[in-house]
């Protein structure tokens, strides 16, 4: 006779296997979409990827570093416009000009850290923000670029992708599928490792961290460096898509700080799998909401608020204090004593 | 002539600076709390006192006294039932909570009065202007600006120093903790503050409202030039921010006659440099 064990921790180890199908399962519809989906919904999922790897990358930085970022906008504006200037000027294949503006903002980055670091807390966060009104505010002095109005990726660069329309939108939707994944194995990968101890040992408690060796301060300076490149890659990408960049557009801190961190909270900071369901919340109700125009954003406003009120932790937060589940299991578990 | 000119004008400017920073500052000082929607209130005065005097049709010496008492009233009503919630040692939620206030009120600007650029006629206060020599000039209104910055931080520091109002805030600052002991209410204190904090902001933004063109739009980058000058003066000093707000309208003044595009960039690169070589600001206050 076989007994049907309803534990707590045995429904708990169902509900996580349950997600890690679903989530299998979207994996993989989304890695066949050009084939069932339609061309507006592509343009969708290539938006909402685009998304999820800035809402992992705020996560990574504000969730387990505490570092709060207002001025992510400063790299995706950057990785737009060293692409747009390496492919244009540099005259580099597309493919070589996404990562390599990554890098030149990452390399920027470096810098950037070295003044943004000397502010602390809520000053850390609009200081960042200083810096990323600069660098729009440099774009738009830099007339080779456009200046002010912007400038537009010529025709050729786009076409070098694949001569037919389809084909092209089919090698942009693979780009935003590999960044969009990539992102999401990437904080896994390195919250699994000893990195990833360092990190939740400083999301938990800083101080903790400090006392048991973790040099917080190196850790912080290597995470944001790190998210810069990453946020710079998705800009690049976001760019190549739109095919057009100017100053506004590239540095908006709405679009490229203020919905993420939106994502993030109401899907859960602190969490791998919060972000994901925020970027699920924000589109569906982007969808539903579409002509309500500036209430949408007001709306927006009074949920995050909401959730600050009710659970800091946001949607996963609030499923995690129910049922102590993991998508993307990360913790490491002490071997149970035998029982004897 | 036109460096003096560009000086003195942006000295003046710092005046409206350092109106804009003084709340900022004050609310830091007491509650150690940035309040990311610092800027759209003040854009949020500026709406309203324009409202009241060309809507309402409201003569400007009652409107005045009318959008103090509002914001003060708001100010103290948020405090109370919406920010003393989220204080505390975790600064994120206070950040993401004002910062979800600042789209709201952004969004609500633009669905009463539009994306239009607004300003107030100020009537003689525009034009008039008092000669200095040949081609050296000051105009009323930012001389009035700068007086109104002078007589407002005198009148917080006297409050703050010489009131026993100013001592609860003190002691607020100095030990949360330890004023509820003595009888006092940190939730009502910290929304006075506030309220405080608001009548100087509604003071920027009558002032504002009249010195410049503003939109829906334009406070975020009022809540920055605010906080510049804050880092620049040194945390939690009055006089501080004084000095902090002549410095970032000076480098404005003096960029903008560099380069005209160059105005608000030149602000932000003195901010940053001095950010570098004294990171805790000019006159730090502990």
């Amino acid at each position: 006779m076989t007994v049907t064990d309803i534990s707590p921790a045995n429904t708990a180890r169902n509900i996580s296997y349950a997600l890690r199908g679903i989530i299998l399962i979207a994996v993989l519809a989304l890695a066949l979409a050009p084939m069932w989906a339609s061309r507006a919904d592509l343009r969708l999922f290539m938006e909402a990827l685009s998304f999820l790897a800035l809402a992992q990358m705020w996560n990574l930085l504000a969730g387990y570093t505490g570092l709060i970022s207002v001025g992510q906008q400063a790299w995706v504006g950057l990785g737009g416009y060293f692409f747009f200037a390496l492919a244009m000027f540099a005259g580099m294949p597309v493919l070589l000009a996404i990562p390599l503006a990554a890098i030149a903002a990452a390399l920027v980055a470096l810098p950037t850290a070295w003044v943004a670091f000397r502010l602390q807390g809520a000053y850390f966060a609009i200081g960042t923000w200083v810096i990323a009104e600069v660098f729009r505010l440099i774009a738009a002095q830099n007339g080779a670029l456009g200046g002010g109005s912007g400038i537009s990726l010529p025709v050729e660069i786009a076409k070098s992708l694949a001569e037919s329309r389809n084909g092209r939108e089919m090698v942009m939707y693979y780009l935003a599928f590999g960044i969009g994944i990539a992102s999401v194995v990437l904080v896994w990968l390195l919250l699994r490792s000893k990195w990833g101890l360092a990190l939740t040992a400083i999301r938990d408690s800083e101080p903790a961290a400090e006392a048991m060796g973790v040099v917080t301060r190196r850790v912080k300076f290597l995470i944001y460096i790190l998210t810069a490149g990453v946020t710079a890659l998705t800009g690049a990408f976001i760019f190549l898509q739109k095919l057009r960049i100017t100053p506004d557009a590239a540095f908006s801190v709405n679009e490229w700080t203020a919905f993420v961190i939106f994502i993030v909270v109401i899907g859960g900071l602190g969490s791998i799998e919060g972000p994901i369901i925020g970027v699920l919340v924000f589109f569906a109700l982007r969808e539903i909401a579409a002509d309500w125009g500036s209430w949408y954003l007001i709306l927006m406003g009074a949920i995050a608020i909401a959730v600050m009120l009710i659970n800091k932790r946001g949607i996963w937060g609030a499923v995690q204090v129910r049922w102590d589940v993991a998508a993307f299991p990360v913790r490491k578990i002490l071997p149970e004593r035998s029982r004897d | 002539m036109v460096w003096i000119n560009a000086v003195l004008q942006g000295v003046l400017l710092g005046g409206l600076y350092a109106l804009f920073a003084a709340g900022l500052s004050l609310m830091f000082g007491v509650m150690r709390f940035i309040n990311m929607a610092h800027g759209d209130f003040i854009i949020t005065a500026a709406y309203l006192l324009l409202a009241l005097v060309t809507g309402f049709a409201i003569h400007p010496a009652l409107a005045v006294p009318l959008v103090i008492v509002a914001l003060a009233a708001a100010g103290y009503l948020n405090q109370r039932i919406l920010l003393n919630r989220v204080l505390g040692k975790d600064i994120l939620p206070p950040v993401l909570v004002t910062f979800g206030l600042s789209i709201i009120i952004q969004n609500a600007l633009l669905e009463v009065f539009s994306a239009d650029s607004q300003k107030l006629q100020a009537g003689w206060l525009d034009t008039a202007s008092f000669k200095l020599s040949e081609d050296l000039a000051i105009g009323a209104l930012p001389l009035l600006m700068f007086l109104a910055a002078v007589a407002v931080i005198a009148g917080l520091q006297f409050v703050f120093y010489k009131t026993p109002l100013g001592r609860m805030l003190r002691a607020t600052s100095d030990d949360p903790e330890i004023v509820p002991l003595m009888g006092g209410s940190n939730a009502h204190i910290f929304a006075i503050a506030t309220a405080l904090a608001s009548v100087v902001v509604a003071i920027a933004g009558i002032f504002l409202a009249m010195k410049t063109n503003f939109d829906p739009a334009a406070g975020p980058a009022r809540l920055l030039f605010a906080f510049e000058v804050v880092i620049i003066g040194g945390l939690g000093s009055l006089w501080g921010t004084l000095i902090g707000g002549i410095i970032l309208g000076v480098a404005q003044t003096v960029g903008a006659q560099i380069d005209t595009g160059s105005q608000v960039l030149a602000g932000h690169l003195v901010f940053l440099a001095l950010l570098v070589v004294r990171p805790r600001g000019l006159f730090p206050k502990t």
